[in-house]
């Protein structure tokens, strides 16, 4: 069970520290500019500056995890935010540089990320760093704006809004590019995709973060610092619903990948083979450029492969399908969809089941891609399974490529062997 | 019922108003017109919370009527319910609702108004000596629109569906904290329309709330989804063994039912659903043949057998569920007096989950058909509780399960017909008391 996944999870820590590297220094030097130059003029309309502080820092305590592993903190986003976008407070102009927005926001970030750190979770560096430099990014280009009387403190509303709107959704969509940018490169994937992704994750919450910001930058106008705590509520509301969306998909995907155990348990596969699939499938999918949606779709189809082996009274020996007959392989690929159909909520999942057992070109047409790639994964599994030695890989994938006639697709054949290697050389 | 209490309503709503002020110049027609729209398109799609009642932000459209308008402009935009565009509402349903939203509006602005709140758009200056009576105002309109809808689905109930709905009662809470939170935002689009936003206030204060509605709408769908896929998963378990098919999901059910009865709070009734309906997931480690074997157990066959909730708690350890529902899992074969499996745990030492587990589970097998028997009857089960309640059982639980029993009933089971006793059978079965396992030499 330990070889696959401890292997892979080591492999993306190395990436993530590579590819994130050049981000956290810059946010560090950019940080550290903006201190630098804060401490030299001094602080600007200190008693703003310490309450905006305090909201981004109780935001980044309350951050939280969307799906794929993606840490936000909308309320610390939407406080920085609103503090570069801010016009004035009770009738006083705000007059805070850029800089002091970008050293506040760092101070608020950090202060709110030690209580985690105290409690053993590691901060996401390269999350707090693209946070920071989107906000870097709103403040550096709203700030000056707010001197010009006819944006600024003097600006009819919807000149403010119309430029508010603008430069939020630049901030937005430089974030998304990072983060993008450091996932393609850790997870080794294609990164238009993974851009299209981040985006689609990003936007709902977006939204609601930008939203919020330009709410409490025109609030604070006329009813003071006391905007700030009362448009806490209901972006609050709306992380909550967002924690407990997070959760239950995190416990769904937790529980096919526990329940897909059943059929090792079960004695009807080796040990492990259910989730070295779903890893393996994963992987050969995002080497095609399959997006995230298909990607978790693909992983519950990988995981539940062998579920069809329970309805059979006797374990094949061994467990491998690869080396059952035709029509068995045929007939657990049936019962499986079966099974899965039935839950009535993941019917492209059953489909990808019950199509695995389909030969490349074969009668009965083409199957559906993440089928496709399920039969190569799990043959490679069945030739392979926990060993880490080298030359059983390279004859498992030599075996597969003779077969690329009929069985099984060069594509999926080709981006296997690529994964492998990566596997093999560490990364 | 429903049309008693909407009756009762306008009574009281015509005595409210009798005396209130409905004077309204021009731009403040203007400001009721945008709140109107605002409160219908927060009421246009509600989340629904069970099969009777459903949520709407729309509440914070009401509180800031309240605020720039009075109590006359509060009731209105309360009222405008009656013309809500949700589909499939009865007449008389949206009687109820508007004159349960007027009465709570009405109640809310005179808390508002005796607290001191000022009626019109706030300058500079009123904050924040706004906040304390808008804040008791906006309690008590949550709190009475709970406790008018809480009575009538109470009223309502019809006397053969006396199950309690669960997931009313599970949400209410969260449900709480949420109108509290978005009645704050009644307060912020008064607050902003003294800012100059007016009708942009409006459509930016609904985007986090339209998110969020859309995150909640997002886990009520994941939610059902992942029961379903559960017990799809749980349903190819029991494929394995004929007799069993849909233990795992009654046993959930029943060992829900009971945690309601004790009073467990909402988040560990659905734990123990989840655990109830896993909890014999390791029986997939236990060899098909063993499990189906007819004839007398050899002293390895009754180990394997007894090491199955060991098994599925090796499974399911991983999911990021309560440690209770872990240790209900993997203590649901002990007893009482210690003599059970797989650590032999007596009385208090047993966690609560595993007792009313195994309460459910026992429950379940005695009145469900068997090789070696056709289903028993609920009394004789019952019968069954309670003599082995104190031995096997914890009795208190087994009181309040029979209580439960008698309130909301158990799925009737029809004994198999072409069933017969057959000879060399010998009765065994893991969750029948009745039919305990032993091993050969017992015999």
């Amino acid at each position: 069970m330990a070889v696959g996944p401890q292997a892979h999870g080591s492999n993306w820590r190395a990436a993530v520290d590579s590819g994130a590297l050049l981000l956290v220094a810059g946010t560090g030097m950019l940080v550290a500019a903006a201190a630098a130059q804060t401490a030299r003029v001094g602080l600007v309309q200190e008693r703003t500056a310490l309450a905006f502080g305090a909201l981004i820092a109780l935001g980044e305590l309350l951050r939280l995890t969307l799906p794929g592993d993606r840490e936000t903190a909308p309320i610390g986003s939407a406080g920085a935010l609103a503090y570069a976008l801010l016009l004035g407070v009770n009738g006083v102009p705000a007059q805070q540089p850029a800089l002091q927005v970008v050293a506040v926001a760092a101070a608020g970030m950090t202060v709110g990320a030690l209580p985690h750190l105290a409690a053993g979770r590691p901060a996401g560096v390269s999350g707090m760093a693209a946070r920071l430099i989107a906000v870097a990014g709103v403040a550096l280009v709203f700030r000056p704006f707010t001197r010009v009387p006819a944006i600024g403190a003097e600006a009819h509303w919807y000149v403010a809004l119309i430029a508010m709107t603008g430069v939020l959704l630049a901030g937005w969509w430089l974030e998304c590019l990072i983060r993008a940018l450091i996932r393609a490169d850790a997870l080794r994937a294609r990164f238009g995709v993974v851009l299209w992704d981040e985006m689609k994750v990003q936007l709902p919450l977006g939204w609601a973060v930008a939203a919020t910001a330009m709410l409490i930058a025109f609030a604070a106008q006329e009813m003071g610092l006391v905007a700030l705590a009362l448009f806490f509520a209901p972006l609050l509301v709306t992380q909550v619903a967002f924690r407990r969306y997070a959760g239950i998909r995190a416990t769904y995907l937790q529980t096919v990948r526990a329940l897909a155990r059943v059929t090792e348990v079960g004695g009807y596969v080796e040990d492990g083979h259910a989730h070295r699939v779903g890893q393996l499938a994963v992987a050969v999918g995002r080497e095609l450029g399959m997006s995230e949606p298909q990607l978790l779709e693909l992983e519950y189809a990988a995981l539940m492969h062998d579920i069809g082996q329970l309805s059979l009274s006797d374990p094949i020996p061994g467990g491998a399908t690869v080396l059952a007959s035709r029509g068995d392989q045929r007939r657990i690929a049936e019962l499986g969809a079966a099974v899965i159909r039935k839950a009535g909520v993941l019917d492209p999942v059953a489909e990808t089941v019950r199509c695995q057992s389909w030969p490349y070109r074969g009668p009965d047409g083409d199957p559906p891609v993440a089928s496709r790639i399920i039969r190569a994964a799990n043959a490679f599994d069945d030739l392979v399974g926990a060993s880490a030695d080298t030359s059983r890989a390279m004859t498992a994938l030599e075996r597969l490529r003779l077969d690329t006639a009929t069985e099984f697709d060069p594509r999926v054949v080709e981006a296997l062997s690529k994964v492998a290697g990566r596997r093999r050389t560490g990364r | 019922m429903l049309a008693v209490a909407v009756v009762a309503f306008l009574v009281v709503l015509r005595v409210l108003l009798a005396d209130l002020d409905w004077d309204l110049d021009v731009p403040m027609s203007w400001t009721l017109l945008v709140l109107v729209l605002l409160f219908l398109v927060c009421d246009s799609k509600p989340t629904v919370t069970s099969r009777q009642s459903a949520w709407s932000p729309s509440s914070s459209a009401t509180l800031a009527a309240m605020v720039l308008l009075g109590p006359a402009g509060a009731v209105v935009v309360g009222a405008t319910t009656l013309l809500s565009i949700q589909r499939g509402l009865a007449f008389t349903q949206r009687l109820f609702n508007a004159s349960m939203y007027a009465i709570s509006a009405y109640a809310a602005a005179e808390i508002y108004l005796a607290l001191g709140g000022r009626v019109g758009a706030p300058i500079h200056g009123s904050f924040p000596r706004i906040i304390g009576p808008f804040a008791a105002a906006a309690a008590v309109h949550v709190v009475i629109n709970y406790w008018l809808l809480w009575a009538l689905l109470v009223l309502i109930r019809e006397p053969d569906e006396r199950r309690r709905d669960a997931s009313l009662e599970l949400n209410m809470s969260v449900l709480l904290v949420s109108d509290l939170g978005y009645a704050t935002l009644g307060l912020l689009i008064a607050g902003l329309w003294g800012a100059g936003l007016r009708q942009f206030t409006a459509i930016l204060v609904l985007v986090p709330l339209f998110v969020a509605r859309w995150a909640t709408a997002q886990f009520a769908a994941q939610q059902a989804a992942y029961a379903a896929t559960m017990a799809a998963l749980c349903q190819a378990v029991e494929t394995k063994d004929f007799y069993t098919r849909g233990h795992s999901d009654r046993v959930s059910r029943g060992a829900a039912m009971l945690a309601r009865t004790v009073g467990m709070r909402p988040a560990r009734v659905e734990a123990i659903r989840y655990a109830g309906m896993l909890h014999d997931v390791g029986k997939l480690g236990v060899p098909t043949k063993v499990l189906q074997k007819n004839g007398p157990l050899t002293e390895e066959e009754l180990a394997a057998i007894q090491l199955h909730p060991m098994r599925g708690l090796e499974i399911v350890r991983e999911i990021g569920f309560l440690d209770e529902a872990l240790a209900g899992i993997m203590h649901h074969h002990e007893r009482m007096d210690g003599r059970g499996y797989p650590l032999g745990l007596a009385g208090d030492e047993i966690p609560e989950f595993a007792r009313v587990i195994a309460v459910a589970d026992a429950f379940d097998a005695m009145t469900s058909n068997r090789s070696y028997r056709g289903a028993r009857t609920l009394e004789g089960a019952v019968a069954d509780l309670r003599r082995w309640s104190g031995t096997q059982f914890d009795p208190a639980l087994v009181d309040a399960f029979i209580t439960a029993l008698a309130r909301e009933g158990w799925p009737r089971q029809v004994p198999a017909a072409q069933w017969h006793e057959a000879d060399g059978i010998i009765p065994r079965d893991h969750d029948d008391p009745t039919a305990p396992l032993r091993a050969v030499e017992s015999y």
